[in-house]
């Protein structure tokens, strides 16, 4: 092969080789066209002719001249002088033969010679495989033939022959499975114990209590070293004495159960509670003169309804608090008592309730010791319960044995005795005897502080009151004064009130010959030390002047039967009245001398039997024979009261106001006089 | 001590009263011990409760170390919740009542 020439050289770039010799040969240069504006990406590619600079340059003649050249089948670059070491005759030799040989290009080819062995090869493999496709083709089509007559035969197992990659074989070899074989050994077994326990959380907790006690008891024991060992120890004592109680029998429970009572029932009666606070009738403004009575909640239980409500009376401790007693007025309808003590809160059931084997004629509890209730019966029984203890049955009973009163007991009254520490209360029968209890230790002892006698209207009072029959009290009131507590009103079943003194027990004071009929209620007023009211069945309201036992002051017929009466607690010229016909009356005195400020039916269909002021709320509340309270607001016509300048009192300001009624009434009554 | 009976009739009364929908008694471990809920209702009412006693006691003791928690109102817009804790530990549970203040009967 020959070598290179190196007769021209040219550095051509990109194609078009040939053109490119042709210019260098011409050594003429031809610009490309000018790029036209906007096609760059049509525009051909820029050719250039770039000689090297050590290129030999050459003239025309030179080039054209003719260069001969040889060739040879020596290798110019073979080497020459090759020695080598000839073991024979052990010196260097030249090397005469050199290879010669320069292989630019080899390529083996994929012709082959047909009558080459290889190809010879080739073509028996391709007859073979040739043979083999035509014999599956037959089996194939011989299968489908006999297919076609005898649908059962079997397709031609070509699972030999690779059709195509989907097709598998499925191979299986069994290998040799060694027999499965037991071995067994026997260990003696770990000793066992069934422990079981059942365990409360609560039980936890304490031994989790205790444990931590004790840790601090010893702590402190430690600190405080051995010497007061045996103080902590003692301590522990103490705190194990204090008896786990059982939730449901905890007092705390039932307190909290009242307390949650109280709250259902604030939310039951919102709207009433909020009355009771702040209502007020803002009429009364333009209506002076008149007043109204804003009902309010109503006591009553299931046991109470078929009694008589027959006495009332608020709590001296607790504003809230009252107690009521049942019983009945009438001889031939008597059963068994009852006495509920309610609170304002808890309007649905009452706080206490006591059940007395007679009718409950009169309640009444002590001023100081606000726990102690006086009862009087109808079967002439009186009784005084702690109504702390919650227990049904009374501390004090006054038996046949002890002495006790042969009618029904219409009023209890607790005494208030700086001198005497003994707790007393009076009570009035119609027996006609006044008597006086004291609490001893064990039981109630009697005193008769007065035998009632009967008086003839005329006769006066310094005769001797023994010589006449016995008289029925009805009522009784001690006079509110300091320093005359112990001078009290006795009004009876004929009519007559009596002014007697605790000091002396054989004669009256003095004796109002008052009404017709049996005298239901006498109040002294809570300001003036000389004025009461008496009520009677004779449908009249009296107002008396003690220093006048002949005529009465003033005189109010309220056209029925009138159950009680009482003074307004914050006023002198106040009084409320109740009638059998469901009526509440309202007197004040300073506006009207004649009608009541408010004459208001409260009650369908019942008679209504006591009435009493709140101490410091302006609320009443009326008992009817239908064994209900009702609690009734007044309105601010009806609540009217003096406000004391600096440098008055209270007291003498309603005092005046009464005294100046006093003074009119007594003047008209003068002019009456003088008339007739 | 107190008699049961005084404490079941005061339950039956309080369930009685109108708007009342139940009562529950918790005890120390918010384990309902008495309940006129169904359970379902008694365990949550128990367990949320009584949590929510606990910490709002703790409120008033951190405000004032003396202090201590007496009661609970929860006024929610469809009921009232009334709660009286004891936490005597002797005898520590929650009175639970609920009550629906607007309904009739």
């Amino acid at each position: 092969m020959p070598g290179p020439s190196p007769a021209k050289k040219t550095l051509d770039k990109g194609k078009g080789k040939k053109k490119a010799q042709d210019s260098t040969q011409s050594q003429d240069y031809v610009p490309p066209p000018p790029p036209m504006p906007g096609d760059e990406a049509f525009a051909m590619p820029i050719r250039e002719v770039v000689k090297p600079d050590n290129q030999l340059r050459l003239s025309d003649v030179e080039l054209n001249e003719e260069v001969a050249k040889m060739l040879t089948a020596n290798n110019p670059a073979a080497p020459k002088n090759i020695v080598r070491f000839n073991m024979k005759d052990k010196v260097f030799k030249l090397e005469p033969m050199v290879e010669q040989t320069v292989v630019h290009y080899a390529t083996d080819g994929w012709l082959l010679h047909k009558s080459s062995d290889e190809a010879k090869r080739q073509m028996d493999m391709e007859k073979m495989e040739q043979e083999a496709s035509a014999r599956f083709q037959a089996d194939i089509d011989r299968a489908s033939h006999e297919h076609k007559e005898h649908g059962d035969v079997e397709p031609p197992d070509d699972s030999r022959q690779l059709r195509n990659q989907f097709n598998f074989s499925e191979r299986a070899a069994q290998t040799l499975n060694y027999p499965l074989r037991d071995r067994e050994t026997f260990t003696e077994p770990p000793p066992t114990a069934t422990v079981s326990g059942v365990c409360t959380q609560w039980e936890i907790y304490d031994e989790y209590m205790k444990d931590l006690e004790r840790q601090r008891l010893d702590e402190a024991a430690k600190a405080r070293g051995g010497k007061k060992h045996s103080a902590a120890q003692h301590g522990s004592n103490a705190a194990r004495t204090n008896e786990h109680v059982p939730t449901l029998q905890s007092p705390a429970l039932l307190h909290s159960l009242g307390t949650l009572d109280r709250m259902v029932n604030q939310n039951m009666f919102e709207e009433v509670a909020m009355d009771f606070k702040y209502w007020d009738d803002a009429s009364d403004a333009f209506r002076p003169g008149e007043g109204s009575l804003l009902p309010l909640w109503k006591f009553q239980s299931d046991k109470s309804k078929r009694r008589q409500v027959t006495s009332i009376c608020w709590n001296p401790l607790y504003d809230d608090m009252f107690a009521v007693g049942y019983g009945s007025y009438e001889f031939l309808k008597q059963a068994s008592g009852l006495i509920n003590i309610y609170s304002l809160k808890n309007p649905s059931h009452p706080e206490y309730t006591f059940h007395t084997e007679s009718g409950v004629m009169s309640v009444h509890f002590h001023p100081e010791y606000a726990n102690l209730l006086a009862v009087g019966c109808y079967d002439g029984t009186v009784l005084v319960y702690d109504v702390r203890l919650r227990k049904d049955e009374p501390i004090y009973t006054a038996s046949v044995r002890t002495g006790k009163h042969n009618d029904p007991v219409w009023q209890v009254v607790w005494q208030v005795d700086e001198a005497q520490k003994a707790l007393q209360f009076v009570s009035i029968s119609s027996d006609g005897n006044v008597n006086l209890w004291t609490l001893t230790k064990s039981e109630l002892i009697p005193e008769c502080l007065m035998k009632l006698r009967v008086v003839k209207a005329g006769e006066t009072s310094d005769e001797d009151p023994t010589a006449s029959g016995p008289a029925g009290g009805c009522c009784m009131d001690f006079c509110k004064m300091a320093g005359q507590d112990s001078i009290y009103l006795v009004g009876t079943e004929e009519g007559a009130i009596h002014r007697c003194s605790k000091a002396y027990s054989s004669q009256y004071l003095s004796t109002y010959v008052a009404h017709h009929l049996a005298v239901y209620a006498v109040n002294w007023n809570h300001v003036h030390p000389n004025m009461f009211l008496s009520a009677s069945a004779d449908w009249t309201i009296k107002l008396w002047d003690v220093r006048d036992p002949k005529h009465p002051v003033m005189n109010f017929d309220l056209n029925d039967s009138i159950g009680d009466v009482a003074w307004a607690p914050y006023s002198a010229t106040v009084f409320a009245a109740v009638t059998d016909d469901g009526r509440v009356h309202v007197f004040d005195l300073a506006q009207s001398k004649l009608l009541p400020m408010c004459s208001q039916k409260v009650v369908k269909k019942a008679k209504l039997t006591k009435l009493v002021f709140n101490p410091k709320q302006p609320i009443v509340l009326v008992g009817d024979d239908k064994g209900a309270v009702t609690s009734l607001k007044l309105s601010p016509n009806l609540r009217i009261t003096s406000k004391p300048e600096k440098g008055q009192r209270f007291e003498d300001l309603e005092c005046a106001k009464l005294d100046a009624v006093v003074e009119v009434a007594r003047k008209s009554d003068a002019d009456l006089a003088k008339r007739s | 001590m107190v008699d049961v009976a005084a404490v079941d009739e005061t339950f039956k009364r309080l369930q009685s009263h109108k708007g009342v929908l139940g009562i529950i008694v918790i005890n120390a471990d918010g384990i309902a011990i008495r309940t006129t809920f169904d359970n379902d209702l008694t365990v949550q009412y128990a367990a949320l409760v009584s949590h929510f006693t606990v910490k709002a006691r703790s409120a008033v003791k951190k405000l004032d170390g003396d202090n201590d928690l007496k009661f609970l109102r929860i006024r929610s817009k469809k009921h009232e919740i009334m709660i009286a804790p004891e936490f005597e530990k002797s005898h520590e549970y929650y009175l639970v009542v609920v009550q629906d203040p607007s309904r009739d009967s």
